[in-house]
């Protein structure tokens, strides 16, 4: 067993990340679908897809529930895509004491903001849903396709990030003005909220007050909820494949990638090539070939480009597997028909068992 | 292409496009082209990557001053610079007297309630400093490397979106000034970069209507990159040929070289099908640039597609 089932096997947690524009949904799908049609029960969670390939794996994007799809095999496939503001709102809904609380809440035009808009919202509320699916117990695989990251750690630092906004010292510190610590800080709060007041408006502070107070009493069930999905990212059974184009600048991106992840003691379980240009057996190309004028030099200067495209990316595809060793490298080929139906998806699918059953390395098809 | 008429048509330019779609380096090769035609072009970038610097053969990192990346002979030059959202926001705290209160405000956590609060703050105060820069710079044309489309959208929309939270403050006052640059088409306008295929072109279309009917903004130009075009003689079968040019070839060659073709007929029938679809679906000038075998941004690609760009018809017919 090597390849891409080396990375997968053991794993019930499978977080693709990469550069956006480079087909990080239809690999997420693909691997779903092929480890579904290998028996497992697995569930994909993905993040604002193509719509055809919504409507092809049957996904309702209004709802926050997991959709089957229809496997060929003996496992089965759930599809969900991710509704951050939903998220939020179960999440609030969880910790709240009262309905009467959580209403209050979601009512506070600040929390309808950072539900929709904070930076890292986004990437928490993702790592929210596929933890809440590893702990419904249904599937023994979840695979999420992730929002395009610059930098991989942001989805593992998301969490903490949010509950260090929810506790804000300042805005805190108004709710209780009697206590002793106060007095230590009021002045230079006050001053500071007032000038916030008057380059932001005053409506601004008012709201955030009472936003803060609203939430009073949540922050430790929202805390201990970030430490257990930190602690879950960083489980044995969590890897992350990285998914790029073999186009020199999105390589590099993955290459990056691959090294913030190693400096924070996780590793890249692999790195799937998406889209790979074929190349030609060129041997019987002789100069005199090469040199014809007419449709067979036309011809011979078309497979000649073909195979210098193929072999630049081979050279950066090169570099990847050596930068990213011991993680498997896997390549599938470009398709020119854009993949939007569980056919496509399929026989990618079987593309990528043809190769895991080989155990290749990446190589043209 | 017209470089007289992408020089002088509005002053900032804003580039988008999809991850993956080349907008860098195109950003690059416009800034290149203008400079040899005697401009003084700056390159402005919001995310604080370095590929600009790369891109025109230098090392290290974009700073937030800035720095002369390429001289043309005609006099022309190319100015690069990034501009991040924490840095506008200090820079504007500071223009404002706060700061002594700036850091604390940044440490203490405060100023994320306050992003938080009002979306689209940050977004603001950077197309604040985008403005101020293309008033004080003196270059002739700026040209504005936008985070992707999605990003993008989000940030060109924000401004008409901020002026309507913040009632008052000299946020509000911010968000209008920056409105009445983004509207006005002799001030700046969109230019939109894609490949031609399904995904891409959809996308493009659905940033097009969202800039033009939220953010008010003019679109000035679509760029077609990485294009498969047609080639002379791509259906002849390779025994024909071989015949006609009186040489014997063995079957592997044969049949590499009708694969080969095959491969590349379907490229080229992909795109010019998504080619035709862009041009339906937005009716605006049109370049469409081929792909090239770069193996990464450097100066050769960048000139490669500056002398592209400079060479290219627009095609203006919608349909």
């Amino acid at each position: 067993m090597s390849g891409l089932l080396g990375a997968i096997v053991g794993a019930d947690v499978l977080v693709c990340c990469g550069p956006g524009g480079v087909g990080k949904t239809t690999v997420s799908a693909t691997i779903a679908l092929a480890e579904a049609a290998a028996g497992r029960r697995v569930c994909v969670l993905t993040v604002d897809p193509a719509r055809r390939l919504a409507d092809a794996l049957g996904i309702d994007a209004s709802s926050s529930e997991p959709t089957a799809v229809e496997v060929a095999g003996p496992g089965a496939l759930d599809a969900v895509m991710l509704d951050s503001e939903g998220t939020f709102d179960q999440l609030i809904d969880r910790y709240a004491d009262s309905p009467e609380q959580a209403e209050s809440i979601k009512g506070n035009r600040l929390y309808q903001s950072l539900s929709s808009s904070l930076a890292g919202t986004q990437e928490y509320m993702a790592m929210e849903k596929l933890y809440e699916l590893v702990e419904s117990g249904r599937y023994d695989l979840v695979v999420v396709d992730t929002p395009p990251t610059r930098n991989a750690l942001d989805l593992l630092d998301a969490p903490r990030r949010l509950t260090s906004f929810l506790e804000n010292r300042i805005f805190r510190a108004l709710l209780a003005p009697t206590k002793a610590y106060l007095k230590a800080v009021s002045f230079a709060t006050r001053a500071l909220l007032g000038t916030i007041g008057k380059v932001a408006g005053a409506e601004l502070v008012a709201d955030a007050v009472t936003f803060f107070q609203a939430f009073a009493g949540m922050e430790e069930g929202f805390a201990l909820r970030a430490g257990a999905i930190h602690d879950r990212l960083r489980a044995e059974g969590t890897r992350f494949l990285l998914v790029t184009s073999p186009r020199p600048d999105s390589i590099a991106e993955a290459r990056y990638f691959e090294a913030r992840l190693r400096e924070s003691g996780l590793a890249a379980g692999g790195v799937v090539v998406n889209r790979v240009h074929p190349s030609f057996p060129a041997d019987g190309l002789t100069a005199e070939v090469a040199g014809a004028g007419g449709a067979l030099g036309a011809l011979a200067a078309n497979l000649i480009r073909l195979n210098e495209l193929a072999a630049t990316e081979d050279l950066a595809l090169a570099e990847l597997v050596d930068a990213v060793a011991p993680a498997p490298v896997v390549s599938l080929p470009l398709t020119s028909e854009p993949i939007h139906d569980v056919e496509g998806l399929t026989r990618l699918a079987g593309l990528l068992g043809e190769q895991r059953d080989a155990g290749r390395g990446p190589e043209h098809w | 292409m017209d470089l007289d008429a992408l020089g002088n048509e509005a002053t900032v330019r804003f580039l988008l496009g999809k991850g993956g779609v080349g907008k860098t380096a195109i950003t690059c090769a416009m800034g290149r082209a203008l400079a040899s035609t005697g401009r003084r072009v700056l390159l402005v970038e919001l995310e604080g990557r370095p590929e600009i610097l790369r891109a025109f053969g230098a090392e290290g990192d974009l700073g937030y001053d800035e720095q002369v990346v390429f001289e043309d002979p005609s006099g022309g030059s190319v100015i690069a610079r990034h501009i991040t959202p924490d840095e506008a926001l200090l820079e504007y705290l500071d223009d404002h007297g706060l700061a002594r209160l700036s850091r604390r405000l940044l440490t203490s956590g405060v100023i994320d309630v306050v992003a938080g609060a009002i979306p689209g703050i940050r977004e603001v105060l950077l197309l604040g400093k985008v403005k101020q820069v293309a008033n004080e710079s003196g270059a002739d044309v700026v040209l504005v490397d936008c985070p992707a489309t999605g990003h993008a959208v989000t940030l060109l929309t924000s401004a008409t979106g901020v002026a309507s939270a913040a009632r008052s403050g000299p946020v509000r006052a911010q968000a209008d000034e920056v409105v009445a640059m983004l509207t006005d088409p002799a001030r700046s306008s969109v230019v939109l970069v894609t490949i031609p295929e399904e995904l891409p072109v959809t996308e493009t279309v659905e940033a097009a209507f969202r800039i033009e009917e939220e953010a008010g903004m003019a679109l000035s130009l679509v760029i077609a990159n990485r294009a498969d075009l047609p080639l002379e003689d791509l259906d002849v079968p390779a025994a024909v040929a071989a015949t006609a040019a009186g040489v014997e070839l063995d079957a592997a060659t044969l049949a590499a070289l009708d694969a080969a073709a095959a491969f590349e007929r379907h490229q080229i029938d992909t795109c010019s099908e998504q080619l035709l679809r862009l041009k339906t679906e937005l009716p605006l000038p049109l370049v469409v640039l081929p792909r090239l075998a770069a193996p990464a941004i450097g100066p050769e690609e960048v000139d490669e597609l500056a002398s592209l760009l400079a060479a290219a018809t627009i095609d203006r017919d919608a349909p």
